[in-house]
């Protein structure tokens, strides 16, 4: 049998990647690029947020990972059974309040992190200007000028078409009034939960290389104009009162919207671990 | 209705200079010592023939007045398009200076930083490019240009940023009713109402025009230039017109270089040059085309 390192990755991947983790708090926002390492899996698999979490995680530390919303996708199975087996001495869990890592790629988990928790994203995409500009040079310039207009002309676009703005994921968002960053594919809603969180956010990006973070107690602003504010995603039924969890009836969280085969639509938290503890509680 | 030259550097009481530019220099290529001998109108060339360099624009001197409309007139290659992209930060030139006064104080274009640059060249300084291709993005609506432009300098308030784009658009003559589809289905005039109203969504002090009615048919490029005189008349924007169209300086500048391979031969007021030029290139310039 062959022994892997702790955590799989060499002692030196790890502390190139957790100098690159303190460069990237110390410049909320800034995309740090780092020399990303080969994994066991396809690039875009969550190979960028795994690599910081095994540079971060360590004997005692508690692990919670989660795609979208769910412990029990095959994403999140796949991974955490992955680092079970690389570092041995790490708990795991479901419950957000056990654990102190938590490694996430479509959602922030509902109710507010702690100053002892840290969120580690999968990121597709770091770069929110490679949609208005192709070329890596011009956009590095365009951070460095903290020049967005083209992002908020993409926005004044969307209003134009239609009305409100239709970015449903991806948010074009600006961290301590400089850096433009993708905050991963969280949808909208969970954008708020960046602005001064008091835990560390960490982004990590596999296949583009590159690492960025929203301290704790950070302004994260999403781009938007004066007279049309940032808006997150309502979820509204027919007579207008809020829709609520089919299953443990929340009308806080954000919903995912499923078809019960009997021609239903059903509504349910898309935080799976949110919505047992609502169930626990009712 | 033909309008010549409203304001002239000589009434007295407008003889404060918005840019002085001063030995201004472009090269192309590696450069050697005897490049700037062995180059010029009276070597008939501006390509060296030690080094192959191109003198595009070789010690360029002018002042241009607030309010002022200068032409630059000259054959294809003489460097005229040089000289405006140089000051507006299109390209570097090797040698000179080039002063800009912002509320009287003078800037030193050329020694700026690279944000110092962007804030003059989207705030201060607008440019119409003879292809709108490079003044607009093709790829988002009229409005969504204009409002490009107020994006980068101002804060962003969509309604404000909506209604100085209708605003801009009134002005240049372009129909509301198409401010929100894409460049690209517009008449190349229509375009260049675009970009002059893009140009002009900072109300900026200094203007530059690229050959910008070059290419259009005569009507419209008849409209274009009573829209820039009339916006010169409201505004007091000073401008630098480039152009080889003889009837575009008749009609625009108050005094006029005339360029060729790279360097003044000829400048003066406008009807002079055109009425009685010294130069023998000058002479067979208007000689050619009248």
């Amino acid at each position: 049998m062959i022994h892997n390192t702790f955590g799989f990755i060499d002692i030196q991947a790890k502390r190139e990647i957790r100098r690159s983790v303190l460069k990237a708090i110390a410049i909320p926002g800034y995309q740090v690029p780092y020399s990303s390492r080969e994994m066991p899996m396809g690039r875009g698999f969550g190979t960028g947020g795994l690599q910081v979490t095994l540079s971060l995680i360590g004997e005692g530390d508690c692990l919670k990972v989660i795609d979208q919303g769910s412990d029990d996708s095959v994403n999140a199975v796949n991974l955490r059974s992955f680092i079970e087996k690389t570092c041995p001495g790490v708990d795991t869990t479901e419950l957000l309040e056990e654990a102190n890592l938590i490694q996430s790629r479509h959602r922030i988990p509902e109710g507010a992190l702690t100053e002892d928790q840290i969120l580690i994203l999968q990121v597709p995409y770091p770069d929110p200007l490679v949609i208005v500009e192709p070329s890596e040079e011009k956009r590095k310039i365009m951070h460095g000028e903290g020049d967005y207009s083209r992002l908020l002309v993409k926005l004044y676009e969307d209003l134009v078409e239609h009305g409100e703005i239709t970015i449903s994921h991806r948010y074009p968002t600006r961290i301590n009034g400089h850096y433009v960053i993708d905050p991963s594919p969280i949808p909208r809603y969970d954008v708020p939960f960046l602005d001064q969180s008091k835990s560390l956010t960490l982004f990590g990006a596999g296949r583009e290389k590159k690492i960025y973070a929203v301290p704790p107690y950070c302004d994260a602003e999403p781009l938007a104009f004066e007279d049309q504010p940032f808006r997150t995603e309502e979820f509204f039924g027919p007579q207008g009162q809020r829709l609520g969890c089919h299953r443990c009836g929340s009308t806080e969280s954000y919903l995912d919207e499923f078809d019960d085969q009997l021609g239903n639509n059903l509504y349910q938290c898309s935080d799976s671990d949110y919505c047992n503890r609502q169930m626990e509680t009712t | 209705m033909l309008r010549l030259g409203l304001l002239q550097p000589s009434d007295g009481d407008n003889l404060n200079p918005i840019l002085q530019v001063k030995g201004l220099s472009k090269i192309y290529g590696p450069g050697c010592p005897s490049c700037f001998e062995l180059t010029g109108p009276e070597k008939d060339t501006n390509l060296c023939p030690i080094c192959g360099t191109v003198i595009s624009v070789r010690g360029i001197d002018f002042d241009l007045y607030e309010g002022e409309i200068l032409g630059i007139i000259g054959e294809s290659g003489s460097g005229k398009s040089t000289v405006v992209k140089s000051l507006f930060f299109d390209e570097t030139p090797e040698q000179g200076t080039a002063d800009y006064y912002e509320h009287g104080v003078p800037v030193s274009l050329f020694e700026q930083n690279a944000a110092a640059k962007r804030r003059l060249r989207n705030q201060s300084f607008g440019m119409v490019y003879q292809n709108p291709h490079l003044g607009l993005n093709f790829d988002i609506s009229a409005g969504g240009n204009i409002a490009e432009r107020l994006l980068v300098n101002g804060t962003p308030n969509y309604g404000k940023i909506r209604a100085r784009g209708i605003e801009l658009l009134k002005r240049t003559e372009v129909l509301i009713e198409r401010m929100d589809e894409k460049p690209s289905s517009f008449s190349g005039g229509m375009q260049q109402r675009v970009q002059i109203a893009k140009a002009l969504a900072t109300n900026p002090p200094l203007l530059f025009l690229d050959e910008v009615t070059t290419g259009l048919d005569l009507s419209v490029q008849a409209a274009i230039l009573d829209l820039i005189l009339e916006i010169q008349e409201e505004q007091k924007t000073a401008m630098i017109a480039v152009t080889h169209d003889l009837g575009v300086i008749r009609l625009l500048a108050n005094r006029t270089l005339v360029m060729k391979y790279g360097q003044i031969v000829e400048s003066g007021l406008t009807d002079q040059i055109l009425e009685d030029p010294q130069q023998e290139y000058t002479q067979k310039l208007i000689a050619s085309a009248l």
